[in-house]
């Protein structure tokens, strides 16, 4: 895979590094600024993991105030600056270059204050997601957005690019669910946007920060919203014949006045991978499979899964299967939940992110199904099929360098067919350099143009995060 | 009064933003005129009246989503979608009781505004339901934000942005909503008698419980009743209802004497509370809407004395409603009571010459300005679009 291009570092940055390096150092100690190789070298990547950038160094600032003057040392050096939480993008948002400093929030994981009373959180940009939800649980409470790398990813990150996860479909994603950040802007001024207060007048700068990769500032405190939670959930499993019996399944629940808290799919592929790995009792001998949740008390959780039961029956369900316990619950979902790493261990895989409208789904697969067999290659489909938002795994072979380029074909085809069908290139996995070059299938050069000249009125010189979301070749009119 | 445009497509809107752009005339965006009241006073020498692109683009129910044209009154897409079992999961306002106009208020203007109803507190505001948006920037170039899917990350959230900025960023000629089904039943519980720190106590323990409170509201003594009165709302399939209002009342009845109104009443009530019925007279009065943390209520209104003539509470506390003499004291007086960074307040119904000489919303740092500033130039260089709405120059 090599088809992404990154620009060619900047040679005047390159030959004043040591000069840099030293500016840097008299803002942060030695342990919380990376210099050497061997250091940098676990910053070159992040989850897209096939495209490598060794970093100028990395910053490990603790505290606002140090992220400032990180910011405006680098806008007085002219030296672009790439923000990264945990490194879990899968989209390669977090890929460093050669004449960027990288700031790494991760030194900064407080947990600032929890308010129940007034059901927010309010943390330090390096925290993770599950750690928020982990520290409410006790008092019935949770943070709703759970994307599968939960329990590693930052939720600074989450608001980089405005993550989902399953459970959206009933609580939304992170920009749903966000009630404020802290923000150090590219010339180092900090702005606190947002708060507990809701809706703020003016225009709506927090929506507009939530999911724009880290190229207007990077966020360095976040308050979200806690939810308490219900009195109980509860998964169920089912099979059917045909992917297009599940999706009419899913649309039909929807069409009857009910929104589970999760509707999740997997393909026959995906549903025996997941099940080798994590044992969760999935049905072997279907096509497809749909994990629905419902929440409340058992009563309640009972007639939400009479009425759902009724309609799988009526678009030929083959096998159901509820949970019995609160440990099957959990691992129906950690079967969901490792689709991403048990692949992994059966193959090379690229994960693509695209949503189609609900009622595209079944016509969404069997083009899947299609463009894969084209090039030969295996797909597995995993995805929330509440939300249209698909997850088809391409399988490859990575040191096969004419299959992993056809895997890439492949990947983009699908995003292409995602698009056409009135969907979008990304749903919760972000744009990075892996789908810029795309962004002209989705957006016209006028509605390009008016999203950088966006961009421009925060970071007019395009040094925060450069060379993602927006392809090289286009400029600001 | 200025000349009106009124445009029927997309390009004609296209067309009249160009020419007023290189006229270098101002444009005022009108719906359905039902907000005339609301904001800073424009300063355009011409309208582009919305009204006429009223129709559906699409609805797909099965999809939980509708597209219409800007210029759609709310009630008209409340009616085609309740046909399929479904509603607007924000609970729009309806500003006719507020500011005594009888325009209808369009989907545009709901946008526009982002002024969203008592379901804010469980579902969202107006701009977490709405998935996509076709405007006219100012220089008259169609730009569309967003989609029709309910997951979408590609590219700057330009919907978002454009909820709430007043029509200052582009001509909103499409919508494409989020829906939800509507509840079977709903039931409220009313606590009567309790003051303003119980009652946001009361309301906070309803939000804080395992029952998916939809709405959590006080209105005082003499707004409909003699004694003040603290209304929780359920809503679902009515097994659910009962059930969870059964285990709710206990709660409850801690706080005050609870009883529960059903259906239609309950209807009646919420709707009232939406439309700030109780505070539309008398008219001379100016109308503020607060925003803070519910905790931080109490002693906020400690602080306003007597400067509150009246006032009512929604979300659990966290929107205060409030009347005061249109006074330049009095709105001294409310700005200062706002703590510094933990809230906002708006003013949402005074004089056209008392909005033009007050802040209208919260005023912003100089750093906030000189972003607002330069949102509004990357989508309206040439100022002509609503100018001056939000803030000077803005």
């Amino acid at each position: 895979m090599s088809h992404i291009a990154f620009p060619r570092p900047d040679p005047k940055i390159l030959s004043r590094r040591d000069s840099i390096l030293e500016g840097l150092s008299a803002i942060l100690p030695p342990e919380r600024l990376i210099v050497d190789e061997s250091g940098r070298r676990a910053f070159e990547t992040d989850a897209l993991t096939a495209y490598r950038r060794l970093p100028l160094a990395v910053a490990l600032p603790r505290t606002t105030e140090e992220v400032a003057r990180v910011m405006r040392y680098c806008r007085d050096q002219k030296v672009n600056v790439v923000p990264r939480g945990a490194g879990t993008s899968l989209s390669g948002g977090a890929i460093p270059q050669e004449d960027a400093v990288v700031v790494a929030l991760t030194k900064m994981s407080r947990i600032l204050e929890i308010n129940l009373a007034d059901r927010y959180a309010c943390v330090q940009a390096g925290v993770t997601n599950l750690a928020i939800s982990d520290e409410v649980a006790p008092e019935g409470f949770f943070y709703a957005p759970d994307p599968s790398s939960q329990l590693a990813c930052t939720i600074g990150g989450n608001v980089g690019m405005n993550s989902g996860g399953a459970h959206c479909l009933k609580y939304g994603v992170t920009t749903n669910n966000l009630l404020g950040v802290r923000f150090v802007t590219v010339n180092g001024e900090v702005l606190d946007l947002g708060g507990p207060a809701m809706d703020a007048p003016g225009y709506d700068l927090l929506g507009l920060v939530c999911g724009s990769e880290g190229q207007l500032g990077i966020v360095t405190e976040v308050t979200v919203r806690l939810i308490r939670s219900a009195e109980g959930a509860r998964p169920v499993l089912f099979g059917f014949d045909s992917s297009e019996e599940a999706g009419e399944c899913v649309a039909a629940i929807i069409g009857a006045g009910i929104v589970p808290v999760a509707m999740e799919f997997m393909d026959r592929e995906a549903i025996h991978i997941c099940e080798n790995f994590a044992r969760a009792g999935y049905p072997l001998d279907v096509e497809a499979m749909l994990i629905v949740e419902v929440e409340g008390s058992e009563a309640e959780i009972d007639a939400q899964l009479g009425r759902i039961g009724a309609i799988a029956h009526a678009h030929n369900v083959r096998s159901v299967k509820e949970s019995m316990s609160a440990m099957e619950s959990a691992q129906i979902w950690k079967g969901r939940k490792s689709a991403f790493g048990a692949t992994g261990r059966i193959a090379d895989y690229i994960c693509m992110d695209g949503t189609v409208p609900t009622g595209q789904l079944p016509e969404a697969l069997r083009r899947t199904r299609e463009i894969c067999n084209s090039y030969g290659l295996r797909v597995a489909n995993v995805f929330h099929a509440g939300d249209g938002n698909m997850h088809p795994l391409v399988l490859y072979n990575a040191n096969d360098r004419i299959e992993s380029d056809k895997a890439e074909a492949a990947g983009m085809a699908i995003l292409c067919m995602c698009v056409e069908l009135g969907g979008c290139l990304t749903g919760e996995h972000g744009v990075g350099i892996e789908k810029r070059d795309l962004m002209p299938r989705q957006f016209s050069p006028e509605e390009l143009d008016q999203q950088r000249r966006v961009r421009a009125a925060f970071d007019p010189e395009e040094r925060l995060n450069p060379a993602k979301v927006f392809p090289l070749t286009q400029r600001v009119a | 009064m200025s000349e009106s445009e009124r445009p029927v497509s997309g390009e004609q809107v296209e067309r009249i933003v160009r020419s007023a752009c290189a006229e270098g005339m101002r444009l005022d965006v009108v719906g359905g005129d039902a907000l005339e009241g609301y904001g800073r006073l424009r300063e355009g020498a011409r309208r582009i009246a919305m009204t006429e692109l009223s129709g559906v683009v699409f609805y797909a129910p099965a999809e939980m989503t509708i597209c219409a044209q800007a210029g759609a009154s709310i009630d008209s897409i409340e009616a085609v979608i309740a046909q399929r079992g479904q509603m607007l999961p924000f609970e729009p306002m309806r500003p006719h009781a507020l500011w005594g106009r009888d325009g209808e208020p369009t989907v545009g203007g709901m946008v526009a505004t982002n002024l969203s109803g008592p379901r804010r507190v469980s579902t969202g505001a107006v701009r977490d339901g709405i998935l996509g948006l076709k405007l006219v920037n100012g220089i008259g170039q169609t730009i569309r934000c967003g989609g029709r899917v309910m997951k979408n990350v590609t590219g700057l959230d330009l919907t978002k942005l454009n909820c709430g900025a007043n029509g200052t960023l582009g001509v909103l000629t499409e919508v494409t909503l989020k829906l939800q089904p509507k509840p079977e039943t709903e039931a409220t519980l009313v606590v009567s008698g309790l003051d303003n720190e119980q009652a946001v106590e009361a309301m906070t323990a309803a939000l804080g419980s395992p029952y998916g409170v939809s709405g959590a509201a006080w209105l005082g003594p003499g707004m409909g009743d003699p004694l003040s009165r603290t209304a929780l709302r359920l809503e679902g399939f009515s097994e659910s209802v009962a059930y969870r209002a059964g285990r709710l009342a206990p709660l409850m009845q801690a706080f005050g004497e609870t009883r529960a109104i059903e259906w239609h009443e309950s209807q009646a009530l919420w709707r009232s509370i939406r439309d700030v019925e109780h505070l539309a007279e008398p008219r001379d009065r100016a109308i503020w809407r607060v925003n803070l943390a519910p905790s931080e209520t109490p002693d906020f209104l400690v602080r306003l004395g007597a400067t509150a003539l009246a006032h009512s509470l929604d979300w659990g506390g966290g929107l205060i409603w409030l009347a005061t003499k249109e006074t330049e004291a009095a709105a001294a007086t409310v700005r200062a009571a706002v703590p510094s960074r933990k809230g906002h307040a708006t003013l949402m119904r005074a004089s056209g010459a008392f909005r033009q000489r007050t802040d209208v919303f919260q005023p912003p740092s100089d750093l906030e300005l000189k972003l607002a500033r330069g949102v509004k130039a990357s989508f309206d260089p040439g100022a002509v679009l609503n100018f001056g709405r939000i803030y000077p120059g803005v």
